[in-house]
């Protein structure tokens, strides 16, 4: 079999993807919290992904994808027997995984992939696994029967309340906490869109319960080389694919994450206009 | 000899002036400014030469090439024979003849210089590697033998794809070895082709290196981490017997000044990387963006910053400066491109330093910064730049460049605490390139910091032939 082949491709939801990807070396070698940088074409730019789930036996890594600009369309777009140009890593400091007590795994959106394997770890270090996870509706709610297996309570929140809470993933920390005052986590995991992280980080920073956030900055080589996925926590200047990805959220500039985010913003829509266009004609015939 | 009529003539044919594009074209586009020699100026400028019995030139160069050697073969017109006298000693003369600080190694050394030009060497380098990959088919025959013959099957490691780690796996494989180059990016090549834009080296000579560096039956692993992918350890269990580090100084430094992680502020590694390796020159037919902007400051005074510099104004930049802080002679790049930047507009503001960066709603708009000046000689024996307290002023800015030099990066040596370093995170190696650690060895940048493609060169074949010896005796 061939490296970076796709072995199995899975629809979750209308704008999320999951593909297993033939990469036997990253499979063997990839720990909880990691991710991969792909190109998708020869013209393609470099892209970090986090690692959804890994299988060493089978040679195979899971890379959950959001639909977004034309990088994730290009990738959603493969199928079965397709291969992915490029896949470098496993990259980033793997997640800090002992046996801390009680865990909160908070996962949001496309976020709730890269929790699967932590939510694992965590479980198999002999942690009491609370899961919480969000989206913005039932149909985005990814990878459940996983996390439900391995976690020791599992809860569900949309913003549209069509399953579970109503709100938030850090609207229902939030209650959770206040009603269960004697089961503080020990510590919170908490992925997602950043505006998500950055709440949840509000909610137990007063309690200071340890939260660590994994970040998603725009990155190139994804091996410390070039700076530009330069974060700040607690005032220093952090590279986020060497000294991360993972980082204690209460000391993160979530402020210079988003706006550093959005550095690209007229020039993705650029590049998704023309993919839509192509892929627009393409259909037409 | 044939030519001994020419000697009094000699001296009197003025240095050939190299083909350029002009420079307002050229900032238009990123084709190579230099043109190269024609055969009639290779010819002309072959005839220069004073054929010393004592040739001081070859001294000047970091892998020893036999200069006057190779010229005169150029005088005979024997152009595939003068290349390969070239490629005795060097295996990449079309990368050294074009970025080669000449006129510090070989042009420095020419007795020619020392009342009149010297003579054009690196031109001369470089026209043989063109005129090579124009008549390729001959050029190729003795590499096929050399890959039949490779049946020792001892297996050795080049860890990084620039010019060390190519420049040892192609030695190493023409000894006999079964080599195995591991790359971290997707594609070969280093700093030659995330760094060295296209109109100072183009790719396409990159590619025809690395092709003759397969040809000789180099297996080469892209999206290769090391130190992550793999380990060194595991690379030395699974049966290769030696490894050669050659992973380059990539890793940016930064100024350490407020306002430096705003938006529009870049590394040089990162600029160059999305314009260079990327192709951000080409967004959006290439996917990858590259921040543009009409005025462009550039911080530092090296071959990068002038890269940068005039890499910006080929992005479209109306005003690029070049912010150095100690004056034009303490300038580490390279004479002839920084006469290149000067004839494309760049604007060098010597003597001053950025002290902040200020932004609004996250973007760079100004940078503040200091005049200095000259005190006394520092360790590196230039003079020492000073503040001069209250100078502070702001320049208008929408992008800045942090050109300020490259320091070691630690994701191999994260995972392979037994290898020595030194206080700046490079590998401590001898002058054969061997570590501390057994069947280790190391070169170019990861060892002596930034410097220069051939002194990397050098050191990758320098750490072949060690390595061979280590292979064949076992003697550490």
């Amino acid at each position: 079999m061939e490296e970076n082949k796709i072995l199995e491709k899975s629809v979750l939801c209308a704008d999320t993807v999951s593909l297993i990807i033939f990469s036997p070396v990253i499979a063997s070698k990839a720990k909880a919290g990691q991710f991969v940088v792909v190109r998708a074409s020869e013209e393609g730019e470099r892209i970090p992904l986090t690692i959804a789930e890994s299988d060493a036996a089978a040679g195979t890594i899971n890379l959950t994808i959001l639909k977004r600009g034309k990088t994730s369309s290009l990738l959603c777009s493969l199928n079965k027997g397709d291969y992915i140009t490029d896949v470098a890593g496993p990259l980033g400091i793997p997640s800090e995984i002992e046996k801390f007590g009680t865990v909160c795994i908070i996962g949001g959106g496309v976020g709730i992939a890269p929790t699967v394997p932590i939510i694992k770890a965590m479980k198999e270090a002999g942690n009491y696994v609370i899961s919480i996870i969000g989206a913005r509706n039932c149909s985005g709610l990814i990878f459940e029967d996983t996390i439900k297996k391995y976690s020791d309570q599992y809860h569900v929140c949309t913003d549209d309340g069509s399953m579970g809470y109503k709100g938030f993933v850090s609207g229902f920390l939030s209650q959770y906490l206040k009603e269960n005052p004697g089961k503080k986590p020990d510590r919170v995991v908490a992925i997602g869109p950043v505006l998500m992280m950055k709440a949840v980080c509000d909610v137990t920073g007063p309690g200071g319960i340890k939260t660590i956030v994994s970040l998603n900055p725009i990155m190139v080589d994804g091996t410390g080389m070039c700076g530009s996925c330069r974060v700040e926590v607690d005032g220093k200047t952090r590279f986020g694919c060497v000294d991360g990805p993972e980082f204690d959220g209460h000391l993160v500039d979530f402020g210079l994450l988003n706006s550093r985010l959005n550095i690209y913003c007229d020039e993705e829509k650029v590049s998704n206009e023309k993919y839509m266009e192509k892929h627009e004609c393409k259909m037409k015939i | 000899m044939q030519n001994e009529n020419l000697k009094p003539a000699r001296k009197k044919i003025p240095r050939n002036k190299i083909a350029e594009q002009q420079p307002a074209s050229r900032i238009k586009n990123f084709s190579e400014v230099e043109l190269g020699f024609t055969t009639e100026q290779a010819l002309l400028e072959s005839e220069r030469c004073l054929m010393c019995k004592k040739p001081k030139c070859t001294d000047g160069c970091p892998v020893e090439i036999d200069i006057k050697g190779f010229i005169e073969l150029i005088k005979e017109k024997r152009f595939s024979e003068a290349l390969e006298k070239i490629r005795e000693k060097n295996t990449m003369p079309g990368i050294c003849g074009r970025v080669c600080p000449q006129e510090d190694q070989c042009e420095k050394t020419c007795i020619l210089g020392i009342k009149n030009e010297p003579v054009a060497i690196g031109k001369l380098e470089r026209f043989l590697a063109d005129y090579g990959i124009k008549n390729s088919k001959n050029n190729s025959q003795g590499d096929t033998g050399l890959k039949n013959n490779n049946s020792k099957k001892i297996k050795a490691a080049v860890i990084g794809a620039g010019p060390a780690g190519l420049t040892c796996a192609g030695e190493l494989a023409k000894m006999g070895y079964a080599v195995t180059l591991f790359e971290a990016l997707h594609k070969e090549g280093g700093v030659l082709v995330y760094g060295i834009p296209e109109f100072r080296l183009p790719k396409s000579i990159v590619e025809g290196e690395v092709e003759y560096v397969k040809s000789l039956g180099v297996e080469i692993k892209l999206n290769s981490i090391v130190g992550k992918t793999y380990t060194i350890d595991e690379i030395l269990e699974s049966g290769y017997s030696s490894i050669f580090i050659a992973t380059g100084a990539g890793l940016p430094y930064f100024l350490g000044i407020p306002g430096e992680n705003l938006n529009g502020v870049y590394s040089a590694n990162e600029y160059l990387t999305r314009v260079n390796l990327m192709k951000g020159y080409l967004f959006p037919a290439w996917d990858t963006p590259v921040k543009k902007a009409s005025i462009v400051s550039v911080i530092g005074g090296g071959n990068v910053a002038l890269d940068s510099a005039r890499t910006a104004k080929r992005l479209g930049a109306e005003k690029v400066y070049l912010i150095y802080r100690r004056s034009e002679v303490e300038m580490p790049g390279r004479i002839e491109e920084i006469k290149h930047a000067r004839e494309e507009g760049i604007e060098m503001v010597f003597l001053t330093n950025p002290v902040e960066i200020k932004g609004e709603n996250g973007w760079i708009k100004k940078i503040t910064c200091i005049r200095m000046e000259l005190g006394e000689p520092d360790e590196s024996g230039r003079r020492r730049p000073v503040k001069i307290p209250g100078s502070e002023y702001d320049i208008d800015t929408g992008i800045a460049v942090i050109a300020i030099g490259q320091g070691a990066n630690p994701v191999l040596t994260q995972t392979s605490p037994d290898i020595g370093l030194n206080k700046w995170g490079n590998i401590i190696a001898d002058d054969i390139g061997k570590t501390n650690k057994k069947g280790v060895f190391a070169g170019g940048d990861i060892v002596t910091g930034a410097a220069t493609v051939i002194l990397a060169m050098g050191a990758g074949k320098v750490a072949a032939r060690a390595m061979d010896n280590y292979m064949k005796t076992g003697v550490w």
